[in-house]
């Protein structure tokens, strides 16, 4: 069997409000490095992986911000790619993108090179929240960047947008939705924000200077979302993500079908073997680890069954069709129902979950209160 | 006298706590050479690392030191430190009791304070020779001629004698040896007349059992010697007599005037009541060492395990600190709310606080405790009286006659500025105004009369933060009086949780009960469902709050393949929810059971 690779580009033009992840600006000599890096920490698993883990299913490069990259650039990681591992064609390889990193040649660089799915962080229409945000970007530069999409040949888009900003309402979400399936993405992801410490957003709403949505507007928001995409022919098949027929994304199905998956680059997450295991988070140490010819991974855990079992329930219950219990009885040779039966039992009870035929899911109740249904399972 | 007696000195170090006496006995312990510099740890007196940490010195030990004075003689300096807190008054007098003398340390720049006056008055009772040692000369703020003053006037004693030293420094040790060795008499007592050996202290030993820590006033006692506690007629065989150097020397005898230990295989610690006097069973002692008292728990709440399993574990750490610690006690009782568990007994709140810390600590045991309380006296329709140490045990309105509260009397040394401040607070908690003296120039002593509740309460923290650090407290139980009390009941989610209810006076029943709620509901995490929040007395609630549904509980974030993070995030959340208690459906974390502790004034 394969596995799911993840490439990530630590650099963004500037750090969003809201963002607690690993970034860097775009500095070309740092830039060069950390590629030169890359291409060693490929080279590295390319020697030692057997060929079935050499072998990719789907390729996945995600940010920071990959499209602030120049295109000799991202041709050169995607040349690298092929070149260490197995790229078979046809199968998804989606490019996370920022409105105003793109344009035409870029796209079209990567387009010819195999890349078949386009992310891209709309997050909102409107132009106030999207400086709330912090955002280097317009509206009206992420309309363009879709047709330059289309322009380039993308015909499976990913469009990402956040609710719950400080100052959005119900309506103008609403109006946000519509904007969006306008644009008529194959994809829509929808994140309720989250403040995370430290970060300016944070500190704004710490300090007063900015008050969150109440969690009432909060959920409706979330309810709106799903029946709105649902009217367009948009089908949750996640917690947070929609996709028209045929176009759910496969690589991020890895991970909530707890399969493995291979992540290079700064503080990039791996899963193989039944470890998981991750990259430094130190920029200086992942070069010089790799000039020195050694893997960047600062920690590894081993998974136990125990554990295994664990993460494949409550990664599997994210996903509206569900945990398939024959497939969990095959991986681990025992009945879910043996397992957790305390947690099932109540959980049922509460009418948190259901199980339909031959899966265990959330319930329409279940859903916004999906953490309280998750820690059951840890 | 004999030769014996006359080159031994038994002394002890009384102070304020924070003045520096643990600092001091261990300036003395190294320069006799009873350590030396490798194998001190620092305030080697205070052996447990929660005293260390707390600064406050929980039991008495007793060090042998030997000093060759200026004279060219050489002499057994017995060294008795003592408890620094009110919480353990009794087992200071104790410790007091058998010495000759004290070594007062006060601080230089803080001068004399309540605990100084209390332990001061203490030892004057015990006919103690006082030598003050003024400490912390080093201090840029130091004030040795302003602290002499207010020793000859506040406590009437000469302070030509005071000694000035730094025992962080070091300086001053050797005077304060010599001054000992002149000052302080030697012991009296009669090596041939019937044993009489006070207990001021013990610990429990693996391998000897109780470890008795005595001082011999007559006769002597020494190995193989049928002995007996003269309060509780048990009687046992001495094992082994020994001294501290200050680890443990066993030797041949303790004769009248010497300080040390004796073990003889005791196995039951509560046999071993401080204050007691051991003699022999042959030619036994006629009359008792005079000041022995049985020490009563004065305040009392309920220790559960959070997970219902740990009971035994529970049960099993308290018999072991039970061990070193008589005045500790406990029995088992059952909470509607909680399961099974200790309605334990302390001598304060501080003490309290480090019986539960060691069980967290050392036995790794995971607890909720309820809010402490003092015992109450109750007298039923009946006319019978029951002392209540448990709230939820109180009767219903109309099956008792009368309820009464114990009253401390409470003394408060405080700057003339922070009278008023202090006035206020001790009308808040129902004081009623005894005295008010002036000591020295212009250190106003406070007495109220204080119902024991409001005192365990946060009433030092209040003292202290309200008068700027400066006030300090001493009280003694006076007894009990009639108050008008009610119990308060608290109800979540329309059920009466009977580990919450508690007795409060009627006056203040509304504003506390008010204050309860509000402060559950801020505490108790929300659920997937409303739950109320009531405060009754009787059937009549008083307040009510609502904690409101739980609409909205997810992860959206990916984390890109991050699964580790997710997972800590819910585990962490799940840790959460292990330390707190499921009642019915609801969860109630610990601090709940607390938080009519943590309710502030106004």
């Amino acid at each position: 069997m394969g596995i799911g690779l993840y490439i990530h580009i630590p650099f963004c033009l500037k750090k969003c409000n809201y963002c607690d992840f690993i970034s860097y600006g775009f500095k070309p000599a740092l830039v060069k490095a950390y590629l030169t890096a890359l291409d060693k920490e490929m080279a590295l698993y390319s020697n030692s992986l057997p060929p079935e883990e050499k072998q990719l299913e789907t390729i996945y490069i995600g940010g920071g911000t990959p499209t602030c990259l120049r295109a000799n650039e991202l041709y050169e990681v995607l040349k690298a790619c092929r070149h260490y591992f197995t790229w078979p064609p046809e199968i998804e390889v989606t490019v996370e993108a920022n409105p105003g990193t793109v344009d035409l040649e870029k796209l079209t660089v990567l387009r010819r090179e195999n890349v078949n799915r386009l992310s891209l962080g709309v997050q909102t229409d409107s132009d106030n929240l999207l400086q709330v945000l912090g955002r280097q970007h317009t509206f009206e530069q992420a309309v363009e960047a879709v047709c330059l999409a289309r322009q380039a040949g993308f015909s499976n888009l990913n469009l990402d947008l956040i609710f719950g900003i400080p100052g959005q309402t119900l309506t103008s979400w609403r109006e946000c939705l519509a904007k969006t399936v306008n644009l008529s993405p194959q994809h829509v992801s929808i994140y309720n924000l989250q403040l995370e410490e430290e970060t300016p957003l944070w500190k704004k709403v710490k300090s007063g200077q900015l008050k969150t949505c109440p969690e009432e507007t909060e959920l409706a928001m979330y309810e709106q979302a799903i029946e709105f995409l649902k009217d367009n022919n948009y089908i949750q098949y996640e917690i947070s993500n929609f996709a028209q027929t045929g176009y759910q994304c496969q690589h991020n199905l890895r991970y909530w079908r707890n399969i493995s998956y291979l992540g290079l680059g700064l503080s990039a997450h791996s899963y193989l073997a039944r470890c998981r295991f991750n990259n430094t988070e130190n920029i200086n140490t992942y070069l010089n680890c790799l000039t020195e010819g050694k893997l960047p991974v600062s920690r590894v855990e081993f998974i136990s069954k125990q554990v295994e079992m664990q993460e494949t329930v409550f990664l599997g219950l994210r996903l509206m069709q569900g945990l398939d219990l024959i497939k969990f009885f095959a991986r681990f040779g025992c009945c879910i129902e043996d397992v957790f039966t305390a947690q099932l039992k109540n959980l049922l009870y509460l009418g948190l979950v259901e199980i339909n035929g031959l899966s265990l899911r959330l319930t329409k109740n279940g859903l916004p209160v999906a953490n309280f249904v998750f820690r059951e399972f840890v | 006298m004999s030769d014996e007696l006359k080159n031994i000195r038994n002394f002890c170090i009384i102070a304020h706590i924070d003045h520096g006496k643990s600092t001091l006995a261990d300036r003395l312990l190294e320069y006799t050479g009873a350590l030396s510099e490798r194998e001190m740890t620092d305030q080697f007196l205070d052996q447990m690392d929660l005293e260390r940490e707390r600064g406050i010195t929980i039991k008495a030990k007793a060090v042998r030191l030997t000093y060759q004075a200026r004279d060219g003689h050489v002499y057994q300096l017995n060294l008795i430190d003592t408890p620094g807190h009110v919480d353990f008054a009794y087992e200071v007098s104790r410790s007091l009791a058998a010495c000759e003398g004290a070594l007062l340390v006060i601080d230089a720049v803080q001068g004399i304070e309540a605990q100084t006056l209390a332990n001061t008055y203490l030892a004057l009772e015990n006919n103690l020779t006082i030598i003050p040692v003024i400490n912390k000369i080093d201090l840029p703020n130091a004030n040795p001629i302003k602290v002499k003053e207010e020793i000859e006037e506040i406590i009437g004693l000469d302070a030509a004698e005071a000694v000035l030293v730094s025992a962080k420094l070091g300086t001053g040790t050797e005077e304060v040896l010599e001054h000992i060795v002149k000052i302080i008499p030697p012991p009296k007592g009669n090596k041939g007349a019937s044993l009489k050996a006070l207990i001021f202290d013990s610990h429990y030993d693996s391998y000897k059992g109780v470890v008795v820590y005595v001082r011999v006033i007559d006769g002597y006692l020494e190995k193989g010697q049928r002995i007996k506690m003269m309060s509780s007629q048990v009687e046992h065989e001495v094992a082994e007599v020994g001294v501290f150097r200050p680890t443990m020397q066993i030797g041949q005898k303790l004769s009248a005037g010497e300080v040390g230990f004796m073990a003889a295989g005791i196995k039951n610690i509560g046999e071993i009541q401080v204050g007691d006097t051991i003699t022999t069973v042959i030619n036994p002692a006629h009359e008792p060492l005079p000041g022995y008292r049985k020490v009563t728990p004065m305040v009392y709440c309920g220790l559960y395990p959070a997970d219902a399993g740990d009971y035994a574990d529970l049960k099993n750490a308290l018999e072991k600190l039970q061990l070193n610690d008589a005045s500790m006690v406990f029995e088992a009782e059952t909470s509607e709310a909680l399961g099974f568990g200790f309605r334990c007994g302390f001598l304060g709140l501080l003490h309290k606080e480090i019986i539960q810390e060691r069980l967290e600590r050392e036995y790794k045991l995971n607890l909720i405790t309820t809010a402490p309380s003092v015992v109450y006296r109750v007298t039923v329709n009946s006319g019978q009286e029951y002392y209540i140490e448990n709230p939820a045990k109180l009767p219903p309105p109309g099956k008792y006659i009368k309820l009464e509260e114990p009253y401390v009397l409470a003394t408060i040394l405080v700057p003339q500025e922070f009278i008023g401040a202090v006035m206020e607070l001790c009308q808040e908690r129902r004081g009623e105004f005894k005295n008010m003296e002036h000591l020295g120039n212009k250190r106003p002593m406070l007495s109220y009369k204080i119902p024991l509740s409001e005192i365990i309460y946060d009433f030092f923290d209040q003292l202290k933060s309200r008068t700027k650090g400066y006030a300090s407290l001493d009280y003694e139980l006076t007894g009990y009086e009639e108050s008008n009390l009610v119990k308060l009941n608290i109800l979540i989610n329309n059920e009466p949780v009977d580990a919450l209810s508690y007795i409060v006076h009627k006056d203040k029943a509304y504003f506390r009960g008010r204050q309860l709620v509000e402060k559950l509901r801020s505490l108790i995490p929300r659920q997937l469902f409303d739950i109320p929040v009531q405060a009754s007395i009787g059937n009549k609630i008083i307040a009510r709050e609502t904690i409101k549904a739980k609409r909205k509980d997810v992860l959206a974030k990916c984390y890109g393949g991050d699964i580790t993070r997710k997972r800590k995030l819910l585990e962490k959340q799940r840790e959460g929810k292990k330390r707190m208690k499921q009642l019915g459906n609801i969860e109630i974390p610990q601090e709940a059971f607390m938080a009519v502790l943590k309710i502030e004034e106004k």
